[in-house]
């Protein structure tokens, strides 16, 4: 899908001059970056560039040390994930984060905690107004499991899934939670071609079916030139280009950054 | 061929969501429930009743409690102990100090008050993970028992620190023999395991397993990890509570502070560590064994000529049989006897057509 | 100098010396847990078992050196079955399961350990004075135990010894290596299982010195292995990982813990007694909350 038939809106995330350090590490060196409404931004760099860490600090996991940002017109620097998430972010991890003692029907049921009110005291009592919940939500999860099509795992513990099909559970989860905004650490990382190509297109159909904005980080060029209708390129911390694929790909310092040229 | 899901098709969310989806396990429960509940009372002694099985419901409960924290929250706690006391002495001083208030209301506030205390000692969790909160649930093991040892007031000035818990009179029935304590009992812990049940199927449940296995995710999910944490320790000190009211109004028929020393929060976590962490049914079968290993113990000692053991005996030969299996149990099935349970249950479901 | 002031001082010091037991269990934790991540929960029975043991052995007629000797070849073959039968079947398993085996395992000890040579308390005698040493009340006019210098020296030795160990020998640079990492040791070819058996051979060690030095004051008796936990609060003070943090987080506790009982129960006129029991633990929590790292420790921001 091209960038014009899609109807990308306003800036609805903005981070200015983020910098964020560990110890003696800068991790980030005054980064700014629009996020806009219902586009795919992919984030690219060499491993170590900071791609994760920004990720981090948009959704509250690490707190910078200088810069804000701001959201849904709220403007700070450090705000709680958990607060991120009943603000409408959600994600996923390079890493797999599933809840490995929980089946997939559970982890992806975790996704619904922000929208959930009934009491503990409700939940203790399960019948009732408790149980009429709980089933609401279940039927959105069991969309998600369809969109997904993971119907037959979903009462498996996800501890003994395939490697791709936890990656697609995690996904599951996060989209459980109806995110305005979705950040994805390299969903595609380690994954087969087949596995690829059903990742890409559930991505896509997000974005295009629900308008969902996606903030993704990849290291597949080609997937990368593919769906994303922006690209923010990092290196050593620094944000050293960002605009359309094609402009991008054209642009000297990146060619540079990926080609190992000396700082 | 009779334990069998095949033929029973879940048509709706509503009744995949029931405690137990199959009929014969549905059936199962009800045989039980009759079981204890009528025939245990006619044919048990009191020794049985007042020695064995009240015990037994009790230190389940705990186990729940300490299950709902350590086997779905993942906080380990070796405070159980501390907890439990929170509840006698509410419960005791409660009797003592608001006679108006009706027992079973003094034995659920009994929880609530040791949820607030265990909450309170639950704040550091939100820092420290692990060993370190192990360590910090011990200072509140300590420190409960000091407090309940040196403060007068608890006790009500006794000099021996050992009190007579008063008799139990409930909606004008009083309750003291063994066969009422052990009723008594037995509701309460009926009722509470239910409602365990049910939380951690539900969205509590689920936000505590998360924090267990992945704390980051379940935060950037929406899990506030403070809050959630202090919910686990809230309502597994709540069950705590209530099981250290019941441990003395039903079975010892004392309030000390004796009773609930360290030696209690290891015996209620090798509970659940051979049931089966994180598991209600796993919080039962713990308790089962343990209450019962001993006496099965004393009993072959007796039969191989022995005569009854000395206690010091008994009690070593009790520390290394459960040092020893607790190593085991964490090498061979680290999900107890409740694991071993759900095995045979699939085995059965299989039988005799295994493929 | 006024009276008050050397009172404060004797407390202090009776304090600081006897933290210094503290540091010892410390120590054995610090050291296997560096080691191999684990937990050591039975640290405590440790003390209690070697000091059990070795009373045991002397009771039996051995004399003292040979008792000793072979109480520590008895610790050593213990540190190799712990590793064979309790931790190398649970190298995968998460700390938290491995910390709940050392739990089943203090039982064991504790178990092993009376039923083989009984329950009653054991005098044990050093030949050491529990009374205040003459020199020091001379010089300073302050009455110091001479048997609290004399564990404080033994304690300086043992660690003293063990640095030497480590930083000496080619033994003790694998541990440091495995220490720092362990699948990078794995890959050249360190002997994880070797390593941790010497580890909690050395923990063994320093059990029977503290097992030693603390039945002789307190009498050899199963509440020794509960003196032991008070290590714990030490750990938290001091970190996990550091030795040196042990040795500061046992003198803290120590003195703190004296002090308090001192103090506190004199203004609320004893009405406030025996807080020795918590005291080190709200101490640790309450440091907990302020520096969670410990004293040595650095701040580390999980990676996600
Ligand atoms: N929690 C942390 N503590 C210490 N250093 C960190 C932490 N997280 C990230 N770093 C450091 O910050 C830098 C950037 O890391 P980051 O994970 O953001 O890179 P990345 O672009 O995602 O790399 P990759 O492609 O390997 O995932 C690295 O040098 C990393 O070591
Ligand atoms: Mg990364």
């Amino acid at each position: 899908m091209s960038v014009s038939e899609k109807q990308i809106g306003d800036v609805i995330l903005r981070c200015d001059n983020i910098s964020l350090s560990f110890g003696g590490v800068r991790a980030l060196t005054n980064i700014s970056i629009d996020v806009r409404e219902h586009e795919i931004l992919a984030i690219i760099g060499p491993n170590g560039a900071g791609k994760s860490s920004m990720l981090n600090v948009i959704n509250g996991v690490y707190h910078p040390q200088e810069g804000s940002v701001t959201y849904q017109g709220q403007t700070r620097r450090a705000m709680k994930p958990h607060e991120t998430a009943r603000h409408g972010i959600a994600r996923t991890f390079q890493n797999i984060a599933l809840f490995k003692g929980m089946s997939v029907l559970d982890n992806i049921m975790t996704g619904r905690y922000t929208k959930m009110k009934r009491n503990f005291l409700w939940q203790a009592l399960y019948v009732g107004p408790n149980l009429k919940e709980e089933i609401e939500h279940r039927e959105v999860c069991e969309r998600v499991i369809d969109f997904l099509q993971i119907e037959n795992i979903r009462k498996t513990p996800v501890g003994r899934l395939p490697y791709g099909l936890q990656k697609r559970v995690e996904l599951g989860r996060a989209l459980a939670a109806e995110p305005q905004l979705l950040l994805l650490d390299e969903p595609m990382a380690g994954m087969n071609v087949e596995e690829k190509e059903d990742m890409c297109r559930f991505i896509l159909d997000v974005n295009d079916e629900f308008g969902t904005t996606i903030v993704l980080i990849e290291h597949d060029m080609g997937v990368v030139m593919d769906i994303s209708d922006r690209v923010a390129v990092l290196d050593y911390g620094k944000k050293i280009a960002d605009g359309s694929p094609a402009e991008v790909r054209a642009n000297q310092d990146v060619i540079d950054a990926y080609l190992g040229v000396a700082h | 061929m009779l334990y069998r899901e095949s033929g029973q098709f879940k048509t709706s969310y509503r009744a995949d969501q029931a405690i137990f989806p199959i009929r014969q396990d549905r059936i199962a429960l009800m045989v039980l429930l009759a079981v204890v509940f009528i025939l245990v009372p006619f044919v048990a002694d009191e020794y049985w009743l007042g020695s064995i099985l009240t015990p037994l419901l009790v230190l389940s409960l705990a186990a729940i409690g300490l299950n709902i924290l350590t086997g779905y929250a993942g906080q380990l706690s070796l405070g159980t102990a501390g907890f439990m006391a929170v509840g006698a002495f509410a419960a005791y001083n409660l009797n003592l100090r608001v006679p108006e208030l009706p027992l079973i209301v003094d034995f659920l506030l009994a929880g609530v008050f040791a949820a607030l205390v265990g909450m309170v000692f639950g704040l550091p969790s939100l820092r420290i993970k692990g060993f370190y909160l192990a360590v910090a649930t011990l200072a509140a093991q300590f420190f409960i028992e000091w407090v309940f040892t040196h403060v007068g007031w608890f006790t009500n000035y006794s000099s021996s620190g050992v009190i007579s818990a008063p008799p139990m009179v409930i909606m004008g029935v009083t309750v003291d023999s063994a066969v009422e304590k052990y009723l008594l009992t037995l509701v309460m812990v009926a009722v509470l395991a239910l409602a365990a049940k049910n939380m951690v199927r539900s969205r509590i449940g689920r936000s505590w397993m998360a924090v267990r296995d992945k704390d980051v995710s379940a935060e950037v999910i929406g899990i506030p990890l403070l809050a959630t944490k202090l919910s686990a320790f809230g309502i597994s000190s709540f069950y705590c509570g209530v099981a250290g009211a019941l441990w003395t109004y039903c079975y010892l028929g004392t309030v000390e502070p004796a009773a609930f020393d360290l030696s209690r929060s290891f015996q209620v976590l090798f509970m659940i560590i051979i049931g089966g962490v994180g598991s209600i049914l796993g919080s039962f079968l713990g308790a089962g064994f343990i209450v019962l290993l001993p006496i099965l113990l004393n009993n072959i000692a007796a039969m191989i000529g022995h005569g009854t053991l000395q206690a010091d005996t008994m009690a070593n030969l009790e520390h290394i049989i459960f040092g020893g299996l607790i190593i085991f149990f964490l090498i061979v099935e680290p999900h107890g006897l409740a694991r071993l349970w759900q095995i045979a249950k699939e085995k059965l479901r299989l039988w005799p057509f295994p493929y | 100098m006024t009276s008050d002031l050397n009172f404060f001082f004797e407390v202090l010091f009776g304090g600081l010396l006897s933290g210094i037991m503290y540091s010892l269990v410390a120590l054995g934790f610090v050291l296997i847990y560096k080691a191999s991540g684990v937990f050591n929960f039975a640290q405590g029975s440790m003390v209690l078992f070697a000091a059990l043991t070795f009373v045991g052995i002397l009771e039996m007629g051995v004399p003292f050196w040979p008792a000793l000797l072979l109480c520590l070849l008895v610790m050593m073959l213990l540190a190799v079955g712990i590793e064979r039968i309790v931790l190398r079947p649970l190298v995968n398993q998460p700390p938290i399961a491995l910390f709940m085996a050392t739990i089943g395992l203090s039982y064991l000890l504790e178990g092993l350990g009376q039923g083989i040579w009984g329950t009653q308390v054991r005098a044990l005698d050093l030949g050491i004075e529990d009374l205040p040493n003459e020199m020091i009340q001379e010089a300073l006019g302050i009455q110091v135990s001479t048997f609290d210098l004399f564990s404080a020296g033994c304690a300086a030795v043992l660690v003293g010894g063990l640095a030497l160990f480590f930083n000496k020998t080619r033994v003790g640079l694998a541990l440091r290596a495995v220490a720092d990492d362990h699948q990078a040791a794995l890959a050249v070819g360190i002997p994880l299982q070797h390593v941790w058996a010497i580890v909690w051979a050395a923990a063994g060690l320093v059990a029977l010195v503290a097992g030693l030095l603390w039945g002789s004051r307190l009498g050899v008796q199963f509440s020794l292995s509960l003196v032991a936990l008070k290590a714990l609060p030490v750990l938290i003070l001091g970190g996990f990982t550091s030795v040196a943090g042990a040795i500061v987080g046992g003198l803290i506790i120590g003195a703190s813990e004296k002090l308090a009982e001192v103090y506190i129960s004199t203004f609320t006129g004893g009405a406030v007694a025996a807080i020795e029991n918590w005291f080190p633990y709200m101490l640790a929590l309450l440091f907990l909350l302020v520096r969670p790292q410990g004293l040595f420790g650095e701040k580390i921001i999980e990676r996600v």
